[in-house]
């Protein structure tokens, strides 16, 4: 017998997946596939990154070269044109005829276009395909306005590429709404507020009638309601439609909302031929999303095979950042079932929206709304699929947790195996400790084996908690080792340090490391140095630690140039030095910030320039900032009793004195203060690794609060303490930080991680029950002593100044570097502006 | 010509573990002495996934049996006998000839 042909129309997402899952069994059969684009599949799902700056063929799922390893026969750029199901063959519209003995349509979908009268003329767009985003760039260029008509995912996801491209973007919808269908009204609206506040004007309920030649701009669309909005360009995202035409041409069974009726199996009225993704109804029902699409062609591979999977459905539920916004959807949003309840949580401050539908015994979920913030989503999708049984309150999973509160989190271990961890790939916890148990023990090798996270990545943080979780099970040591060149985590290698009195790099590698270390533990191990022994950050042995910012004291920003961060103690400064600030921006064109330390930022210096800077900043009496280093960055003051009708103490001298105390100590992390001079706080001491505050009898000290991603609130750790004794508590807090924590871990983190928590903290500070607090007072001490400004030492230093130089070998400067001016200061140009006649080169 | 060596630099103006970026003709060429060892590498100056002209300014080190630098921008390792980017083959970079010659440092400009 000769070997089945099969032949798949499309090579979309799903179309490629069915050819890729089919060439990986052992079937002996010969695959053609025909796709009607240009280029083989790639990922329509991360479109819109192209215009973040990613290549087109960053998108590609598979090659020309990779079909032919597979043996498969690949056509591109040729639509299908008719199917003879008598003869069992295709033809294409080049006249290409395929004989088929197994045919599969993939041919997914098309956007829809209303229809507008007008709506067909040149700068009405659609958004699909890779040529469609090539349209729509050449038709913003130069443009002010566009407006994509439709606000539901695909819209706003195009109104930020318009936002992207530089273009004012407006969404057109005729719903009240915008994601009318996975959100419910409360989510929907707190969606616009945040949309509209990034800058996305949103009209609702406007039906467009006609789109004229506009007057200002290249159209003008008018509305039912006898409003107009004129535009440069238009961009339809009002839904899509299946392709479906080869199927009704060929007089296969449609779907009442179009789309080729499947069975359970995947298969069309016509037995030999199968429908998957976006072009097929199953139940009258168009699944609009990859995933599903890849579940039905995995079951209609296994129709070829022994073990015939059936596709009979799938969740819809979705988690996205359109416009940075997250939103989250999950199940039966619109709480359409019997005796469905709602709870909702709307904080119009903080933007967040969240609700979730509840069965009418108050024991299952069916669904919820995330808006603003979706960290619940995880967690509350397994509950869902899994109809895990509710706690009591089930209202906590959507309510600000209050201090001291239990997180009702879902641990990895309250999971049954049949859950779905990662739904891309229809992975599930099984699977996962299936994996783990045969030997996959890292992340990369979960990934190799089972695929999990490899798709959208939603799922990474659930993969790892369980492989984390097998593996102990499993009774693995989970491998803390800082890298591949030392099987030490950072404290180990601190006490290694400490103990052994080892002084530089290739001393600690040569004894007890391997390889030649990397950008991980070099500069950890640089920061432990200098934490014990303060030296000179930019001697000779310690140079090829520091990260480039710490090697040229400066941040290096996105173009490569760097920022200028003087040191402005407690905030306060004099008119003279804030002058002086004034005058080196304006000397050397940088663009000059207030940033949110109190303090300035001067960024767009160039290396060369760098030393320059310093000299006049040094001269007027400024040292470095250290915005840098992980060390410590500002101490942020409230004005206090120094004028405040409240001041209780002087906030601003304490702060002074405290970072002048810590200014250049080398931390696993930064670290931050803040002083305020009364209860009231403005200096939001609570926020910061050390807070102060003062009261009408001393001041209070509290520790490990945390701004940054993860906000949290500091612990108060004494009361009414004088200056000395809280000096004291602090050097030796900071010290023993600076010996147990990891790397990278901010004191919120690291406290959160100590065992005993802040009441083995306190007793270790201030009970000295560990007898060590002399100790770290002396270390202290002598880190204090060591202090140097680095830019001082820098800049007196002829030898470390031939660094600051774009060459080795010539004066001249960067050549990539262009800018363009924006609110009265130059910024670095983005990727597509750099040809354009407006931006400043600065050609050395 | 064929051997068109062109002198960038002494040897003593290299730090040990670090990079350094030198004008070759119109290109930049960023050029490290690894701590370990005596040898010299000189791979293209630009970082194609961070679009700047920055490698000479990463972390050195080694991956594996790889010699590497680190992109300071985004991290990206970088080969720096082959230019080969270990997390993206696509965005490897150019490498080109180098060696020491009576104490100077000498890339070999494009014939
Ligand atoms: C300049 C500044 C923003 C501004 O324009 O205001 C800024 C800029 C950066 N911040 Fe920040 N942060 C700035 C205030 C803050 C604050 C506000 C504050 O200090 O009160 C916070 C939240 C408070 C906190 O840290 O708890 C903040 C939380 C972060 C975080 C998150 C830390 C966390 O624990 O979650 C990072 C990322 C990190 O460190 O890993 C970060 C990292 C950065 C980096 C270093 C990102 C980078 O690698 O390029 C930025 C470089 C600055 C530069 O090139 O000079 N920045 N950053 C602010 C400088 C303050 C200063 O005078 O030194
Ligand atoms: C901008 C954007 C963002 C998206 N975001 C998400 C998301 O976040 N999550 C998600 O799950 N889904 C998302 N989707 C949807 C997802 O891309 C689709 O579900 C998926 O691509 C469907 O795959 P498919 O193979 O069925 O169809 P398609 O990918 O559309 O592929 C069909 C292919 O068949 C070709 N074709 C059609 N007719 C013929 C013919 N007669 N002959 C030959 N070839 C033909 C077409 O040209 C096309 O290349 C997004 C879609 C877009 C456009
Ligand atoms: S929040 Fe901080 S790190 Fe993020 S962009 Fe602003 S300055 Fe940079
Ligand atoms: S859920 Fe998308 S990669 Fe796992």
């Amino acid at each position: 017998m000769s070997k089945q042909r099969i032949v798949v129309v499309g090579n979309g997402m799903v179309g490629h997946h069915y050819v890729e899952t089919l060439a990986n069994t052992n079937l002996d059969v010969e695959i053609t596939v025909i796709g009607g684009e240009p280029r083989p599949a790639y990922d329509r799902v991360h479109l819109s990154e192209v215009f973040d700056g990613k290549n087109p063929e960053d998108l590609a799922m598979t090659t020309r070269e990779h079909y032919k390893e597979l043996n498969v026969s690949a056509h591109f750029g040729d639509f299908v044109a008719t199917i003879d199901r008598e003869n069992k063959c295709v033809v294409t519209e080049g006249g290409r005829r395929f004989e088929y003995d197994k045919l599969v349509l993939a041919t997914g979908s098309y956007p829809f276009v209303p229809p507008i009268p007008g709506g067909d003329q040149e700068h009405c767009l659609t958004y699909r395909t890779i040529d469609d985003l090539g349209e729509i760039k050449a038709s913003a260029k130069g443009m002010k306005k566009g407006v994509v008509v439709g606000g539901g995912l695909l819209g706003l996801e195009c109104a930020n590429a318009l936002k992207n491209l530089g273009v004012e973007a407006h969404v057109v919808e005729f719903a009240p709404g915008l994601m009318g269908v996975q959100l419910d009204e409360g989510g929907s609206k707190m969606l616009r507020r945040k949309v509209e506040g990034l800058g996305v004007c949103v009209h609702t309920g406007k039906a467009t009638q006609v789109i004229k030649k506009g007057e200002e701009h290249r159209l003008r669309m008018e509305f039912a309601d006898e409003t107009h909005l004129e535009t440069d360009m238009i961009v339809f995202s009002a839904g899509i439609r299946p392709y479906d035409q080869l199927g009704r041409d060929a007089g296969l069974d449609v779907g009442d909302r179009g789309g080729i009726v499947i069975d359970y199996h995947c298969r069309t009225s016509d037995s030999d031929i199968y429908a998957i993704g976006e072009c097929a109804s199953l139940g009258n029902f168009i699944y609009g999303l990859v995933a599903p699409g890849y579940r039905m062609a995995e079951a209609a591979v296994s129709q070829l095979t022994e073990d015939k999977v059936s596709f009979s459905g799938a969740d819809m539920s979705t988690k996205l950042k359109l416009l940075g916004v997250d939103v989250g959807s999950i199940g039966d949003a619109h709480g359409r079932a019997d005796g469905a309840q709602r709870y909702s949580y709307c904080d119009e401050n903080a933007e967040v929206y969240k609700s979730i539908i509840v069965s009418q015994d108050n024991k299952k979920l069916l669904g919820a709304v995330l808006v603003g913030d979706a960290s619940e989503y995880d967690t509350l999708l397994q509950y869902m699929l899994n109809e895990i049984e509710l706690p009591e309150a089930p209202e906590a999973f959507i309510l600000p947790s209050v201090e001291g509160g239990e997180s009702i989190g879902l641990g990895a271990d309250a999971l049954p195996d049949t859950a779905t961890v990662c739904s891309c790939y229809a992975v599930t916890k099984g699977d996962l400790c299936n994996a783990v148990q045969n030997g996959a023990t890292t992340m990369a090798a979960i990934k190799d084996v089972t695929s999990a996270s490899t798709g959208c990545g939603g799922c990474a943080a659930l993969t790892k908690q369980v492989m984390d979780s097998e593996l102990i099970k499993l009774g693995v040591e989970v491998n803390n080792d800082i890298c591949e060149h030392f099987p030490y985590t950072r404290i180990e290698l601190a006490d290694i340090i400490r103990v052994k009195k080892i002084k530089t790099f290739d001393e600690l590698l040569d004894s007890h490391g391997k390889g030649h270390g990397c950008e991980i533990c070099k500069p950890t191990i640089g920061s432990i140095l200098a934490s014990y022994w303060n030296e000179y950050v930019l001697k000779d042995e310690h140079i090829s630690l520091q990260d480039t910012n710490d090697i040229f004291l400066g941040n290096m920003q996105k173009d490569g140039s760097y920022s200028i961060v003087p040191r402005v103690q407690g905030g306060e400064i004099t008119p003279d030095k804030l002058i002086v600030i004034g005058e080196v921006a304006k000397e050397f064109d940088l663009y000059t910030k207030i940033t949110g330390g109190q303090r300035i930022d001067l960024f767009g210096a160039q290396l060369h320039e760098l030393p320059a800077i310093w000299r006049i900043l040094i001269d007027a009496g400024f040292e470095t900032g250290h915005a840098y280093g992980k060390s410590l960055r500002t101490a942020k003051s409230c004005v206090g009793s120094t004028w405040c009708r409240y001041g209780v103490d002087d906030s601003v001298g304490m702060a002074i004195d405290m970072e002048n105390r810590y200014k250049g100590l080398r931390t696993p992390h930064k670290f931050k203060l803040g002083v305020s001079g009364c209860t009231r706080e403005c200096a939001e001491a609570q926020s910061k690794d050390i807070g102060i505050i003062a009261t009408e009898t001393g001041w209070n000290l509290y520790v490990c609060g945390n701004g940054g991603m993860r906000p949290r609130h500091a612990d108060l750790f004494a009361t009414d303490l004088d200056k000395s004794t809280l000096i004291k508590y602090v050097d030796r807090f900071l010290m023993f930080y600076i010996r147990t924590a990891d790397r990278l871990q901010r004191t919120s983190v690291w406290l959160e991680n100590l065992e005993g928590g802040l009441d083995y903290l306190k007793e270790v500070v201030i009970d000295d029950k560990l007898n060590i607090a002399k100790e770290l007072e002396a270390e202290m001490a002598v880190n204090i002593e060591n202090y140097q400004c680095e830019w001082k030492t820098t800049i007196n230093n002829e030898e470390r100044l031939k660094r600051f130089q774009h060459y080795i070998n010539s004066e001249a400067t960067d050549d990539n570097l262009a800018y363009v001016v924006e609110r009265e200061q130059r910024r670095p140009a983005f990727e597509d502006e750099k040809n354009k006649a407006e931006v400043i080169k600065l050609v050395g | 010509m064929m051997n068109n060596w062109v002198t960038v630099c002494d040897e003593t103006d290299l730090v040990s573990g670090t990079g350094v970026c030198a004008l070759l003709n119109k290109e930049q060429v960023a050029i490290f002495k690894i701590s370990k060892g005596s040898a010299l590498y000189a791979i293209s100056n630009y970082d194609p996934i961070g679009k700047a002209n920055v490698l000479s300014r990463g972390i050195v080190g080694s991956v594996g049996d790889d010699i590497v630098v680190a992109s300071p921008l985004y991290k990206q390792h970088f080969n720096l006998e082959s230019g080969v980017c270990l997390e993206d083959e696509a965005a490897s970079v150019k490498t080109f000839p180098i060696r020491v010659t009576d104490g100077k440092v000498q890339l070999q400009a494009a014939s």
